[in-house]
């Protein structure tokens, strides 16, 4: 487990690393990503009530998931920088947070287009939309923080106190349909009993969600690399490796 | 573990249980602001304010919705199975709008206990199915025999 750490706190280790991960992981991700939204676009039914609006299911309810997981992600991240002062846990986080605000930003306006012909209104001020608003301006305010600071150190501590401050608003998000009155419907896939979606619906969602994990991997790998290229890059490791990727083509 | 990572990460966690604390009684007390809507019992125990625009939510009653033949105007009622809360409503209503499911109407209280609605808005519950699944179900009369599920998130 520590070595593991160690490793990946490395970052000529974790630069390799992410090359391979890439290679093989990105090609997964496109692929579930066509597939599913094929699936959940032409081969699963429609709803007995929505009809055919109920499809932006296959991408609201994904960017929602990995939005509020990722914001974990980037929390543990922060504090792996604060406890350990470890400098790829602030590339981490720094390299979540534009993906997530980019994954709340899909849920909110997904949710909009749908509620608008459902509910009959784009926005309105319950517990679960707002605390969804409130998760796009802390991702929002981490990248914004690590942009004030010139010192990336002290960036890096305030981003990560502010992502655990921000974690308290997670399980707000999760529970909020169950502990207050609101007009968004409370959860359909549901980890203990039978959920309240059918299955043929059910499958080709947790598809197109276990699709945007991966993608969400991909992206915040990616990121991380490409921060590791501008950081070192007059280091002589990081030259090298450049130099070798080139003799490949 | 490092004495000095050992008081960090108890300092990271506090901030963490602390914040945490902190919101969570905020949010306790202004529970009742953070509601969408007053389901229908509230209204009936007074508990509703009556002079501003409130949200009345809750299952639409079977057989109540009447349509005026002259305008837009509809009259229907809504239930938490524990009080009702009539609606009036002039204008166009969502597509999910039906008796058995569920609405969030926004509008003022009259001395009546009638609800005139500015705005009404359909509820869509978690169930999604195919609609042969919803005929097999209805088939079998499923639908009619126990109330829905009603309250926070049931609604």
């Amino acid at each position: 487990m520590w070595s593991i750490i160690h490793k990946m706190g490395s970052p000529p280790w974790f630069y390799r690393f992410a090359g391979s991960f890439l290679k093989w992981l990105l090609p997964i991700a496109i692929v579930a990503l066509i597939v599913g939204a094929f699936w959940g676009l032409f081969i699963a039914p429609p709803d007995f009530r929505q009809g055919n609006s109920y499809r932006i299911i296959f991408i609201h309810v994904p960017a929602a998931v990995v939005a509020l997981a990722g914001y974990y992600v980037m929390a543990f991240a922060g504090l792996m920088s604060l406890v350990w002062k470890i400098k790829m846990a602030d590339t981490a986080m720094r390299a979540v947070a534009p993906v997530g605000a980019a994954l709340t930003f899909i849920a909110l306006v997904t949710g909009a287009i749908w509620g608008k012909p459902t509910w009959g209104t784009w926005w309105v001020w319950d517990a679960r939309i707002t605390s969804m608003l409130i998760l796009l301006f802390l991702y929002l305010g981490v990248i914004a923080l690590f942009e004030a600071y010139e010192n990336k150190a002290a960036a890096a501590k305030a981003c990560a106190v502010l992502s655990l401050v921000g974690t308290v608003n997670i399980p707000i998000i999760y529970k909020s349909v169950d502990w207050w009155y609101s007009l968004h419907q409370p959860a359909s896939i549901k980890f203990s009993g039978e959920s309240a979606i059918d299955s043929s619906m059910l499958y080709p969602l947790l598809l197109n969600i276990a699709a945007f994990y991966l993608t969400f991997a991909c992206a915040v790998v990616f990121n991380m690399r490409t921060e590791l290229i501008d950081s070192y890059r007059r280091s002589a490791w990081l030259q090298t490796e450049l130099k070798q990727e080139l003799a490949k083509g | 573990m490092h004495p000095r990572r050992k008081q960090r990460l108890v300092i990271a966690l506090a901030i963490v249980v602390f914040s945490s604390a902190a919101i969570g009684l905020v949010s306790y007390a202004l529970r009742g602001n953070i509601n969408l809507f007053y389901p229908p019992a509230d209204v009936a125990a007074g508990k509703a304010p009556t002079e501003r625009t409130i949200r009345v939510g809750g299952m639409v009653v079977d057989g109540s919705i009447k349509r005026s033949t002259s305008d837009l105007t509809t009259t229907f009622q809504v239930t938490d199975y524990e009080a009702t809360v009539t609606i009036t409503y002039t204008g166009i209503l969502p597509d999910l709008f039906a008796e058995g499911e569920g609405v969030v109407a926004a509008g003022i209280l009259d001395e009546n206990g009638i609800l005139e609605a500015s705005e009404v808005l359909a509820k869509h519950d978690e169930n999604y199915m195919p609609p042969e699944v919803a005929a097999a179900l209805e088939g079998k009369d499923l639908s009619g025999s126990a109330p829905k599920s009603y309250g926070k998130g049931g609604l």
